[in-house]
């Protein structure tokens, strides 16, 4: 394998690099053996602290199964309800009127430069006060609305860059047969766009559901993560939790990427209809003032955090 | 307005606790620097099982939520572990575990954005440069790293500003930084909550903006046009 950094190795390279290899093997095994001998020191190995996880169902049924339901339902609230939100920013923001385009570009990077937990801790306030919903429900509203504020203007990007990677021809053809300007975004730049943004959508989804986590931890909105903290005083093994919680959100969080940069591939490969597409990893998430769209921006993005 | 904006800066020391944020986001900048330019070499180099490596760690911790990483090193490492970072101190020690979690997890994203930076040098480039008959050193030197670089100031500059946005969640272990104060503020005086929000807002945006504003336009500045 040739790459821009070395050559194909040769005879002398190679036994360098089996060198590398085993000395990396062996540091990577010491790291490995410490680990352990100090989870074994702390007693965190004995079977007594996995046996709830993996030897019975009730731990899953008391606390692991409803946090994850609860992850899963403000996920998909959130996504539901900031796609509309972001298709209208997003479409807002392309206007020709500059009355509209620049109250929707304040809106939008206003709350990407805000953090979501701000949001959620202010939302959970104006229930309190305003509102006199039950503390659960409440704590569910509270994570959606941040969710929904953040989510929905990052997602405004994301239609925004779908729109603006649809070939110019396809705009100058409708215009060309005479349609006008929301013929032009109904019939033929949403269509294509929404194909090219499903990607970007699927990526965004493992952001919300990573961040569903913030509102268990400071709210104490009763999802995964929240239950971290009685689970394991209730069976004393909190090693154990933590990494049953977090191998819970790595499987989920790993086939939402694993589908989406699928997605991505099948549709800059696929045989009909565009290629365009908006890539996870192109819409430079929570930056606000940075701009990606531009041609010759869009290589080497950082992936969305 | 204003009596209430004094009064909310005379009893509340907002300017702390946005000092403490923009410690955790320096100390967790650098922090992931080195450790996302050591993943990202492995990422790179010939060797197969540091590549291995590189992949793994990045595809489980960029897929843990930072929060359960941000908990997990105060319930885990601290509480059950007995992991003090070098300090007796609860508000020390949980700062510094704050910085480990950030780090671990920001170190990712910076891995991905200088590989990628590397990966938007063509070849040929590498080609050309050994053609001319330059060593190894120098192919790095003077061809390879200086594109690669310019490349990346954009998707770092992102980076950094989500970073000092994620700092918030350190509010999970109890640091005393802007979301946890205000956290305090407006269960304490709910009925100027949307002063509160409007100041801590203003702040973040005040820190987060102007960074995106300039590393974007340096960035545009400096990119190789192709």
């Amino acid at each position: 394998m040739s790459s821009v950094l070395y050559d194909n190795p040769g005879p002398k390279a190679r036994l360098r690099n089996h060198l590398y290899t085993l000395i990396f093997v062996v540091v990577l095994a010491f790291a490995l053996w410490w680990v352990l001998a100090a989870m074994d020191e702390k007693g965190q190995l004995e079977w007594r602290n996995w046996e709830p996880y993996l030897g019975d169902t009730e731990a899953w049924e008391t606390y692991l199964i409803p946090g994850l339901l609860n992850t899963l339902k403000a996920a998909a609230l959130s996504i539901l309800i900031a796609l509309p939100i972001g298709a209208v920013f997003g479409i807002a923001r392309l206007s020709d009127h500059p009355w509209i385009r620049w109250p929707a570009g304040v809106v939008v990077e206003f709350f990407r430069a805000v953090p979501v937990l701000i949001l959620m801790l202010a939302a959970n306030i104006a229930y309190v006060q305003f509102t006199n919903l039950e503390p659960s429900t409440r704590l569910l509203y509270a994570v959606v609305t941040g969710l929904v504020l953040y989510n929905g203007s990052v997602l405004a990007e994301v239609v925004r860059a779908g729109i603006l990677s649809i070939p110019r021809g396809q705009s100058e053809a409708a215009m060309a047969v005479g349609m006008r300007k929301g013929q032009l975004m109904r019939n033929i730049l949403l269509p294509q766009a929404v194909t090219a943004m499903l990607p970007a959508i699927v990526s965004q989804l493992v952001v919300i559901v990573k961040d569903t986590a913030i509102g268990g931890a400071v709210l104490g909105f009763g999802e995964l993560i929240a239950k971290a903290r009685p689970a394991s005083s209730f069976y004393f093994n909190v090693i154990a939790t933590l990494v049953v919680i977090a191998a819970i959100y790595i499987v989920l969080n790993f086939i939402l990427t694993s589908f989406a940069s699928w997605l991505e591939k099948w549709l800059r490969t696929r045989k009909r209809g565009g290629t365009s597409v908006v890539a996870g990893d192109m819409i430079e998430e929570q930056a606000p003032g940075l701009r990606f769209d531009r041609p010759g921006d869009q290589m080497g993005g950082a992936p969305p955090i | 307005m204003i009596e209430d904006l004094t009064r909310l800066f005379e009893e509340y020391n907002l300017l702390g606790a946005f000092w403490v944020t923009v410690q955790l986001a320096f100390y967790s900048a650098i922090g992931s620097l080195v450790w996302g330019t050591i993943l990202a070499g492995m990422r790179v180099s010939p060797v197969p099982v540091m590549r291995w490596f590189g992949i793994t760690y990045i595809n489980v911790v960029r897929n843990t939520p930072l929060t359960v990483i941000i908990v997990a090193t105060s319930l885990g490492l601290w509480q059950t572990m007995g992991v003090t970072m070098g300090s007796a101190q609860f508000t020390t020690t949980h700062f510094r575990l704050a910085v480990l979690g950030l780090t671990a997890y920001t170190a990712c994203f910076v891995c991905e954005s200088l590989r990628s930076g590397i990966n938007t040098v063509d070849v040929g480039q590498a080609d050309a440069a050994r053609a001319l008959g330059l060593n190894f050193v120098q192919v790095l030197g003077l061809v390879v790293l200086p594109q690669a670089f310019r490349s990346v100031i954009g998707p770092l500059a992102s980076v950094l500003i989500a970073l000092t946005k994620n700092t918030t969640i350190a509010a999970a272990i109890g640091v005393s930084e802007a979301a946890l104060l205000m956290k305090e503020m407006i269960e304490n005086e709910a009925d100027l909550l949307f002063l509160i929000f409007g100041v801590v807002a203003f702040g973040f945006v005040l820190l987060t903006l102007p960074t995106g504003l300039v590393l974007g336009w340096v960035s545009n500045k400096v990119a190789v046009k192709r």
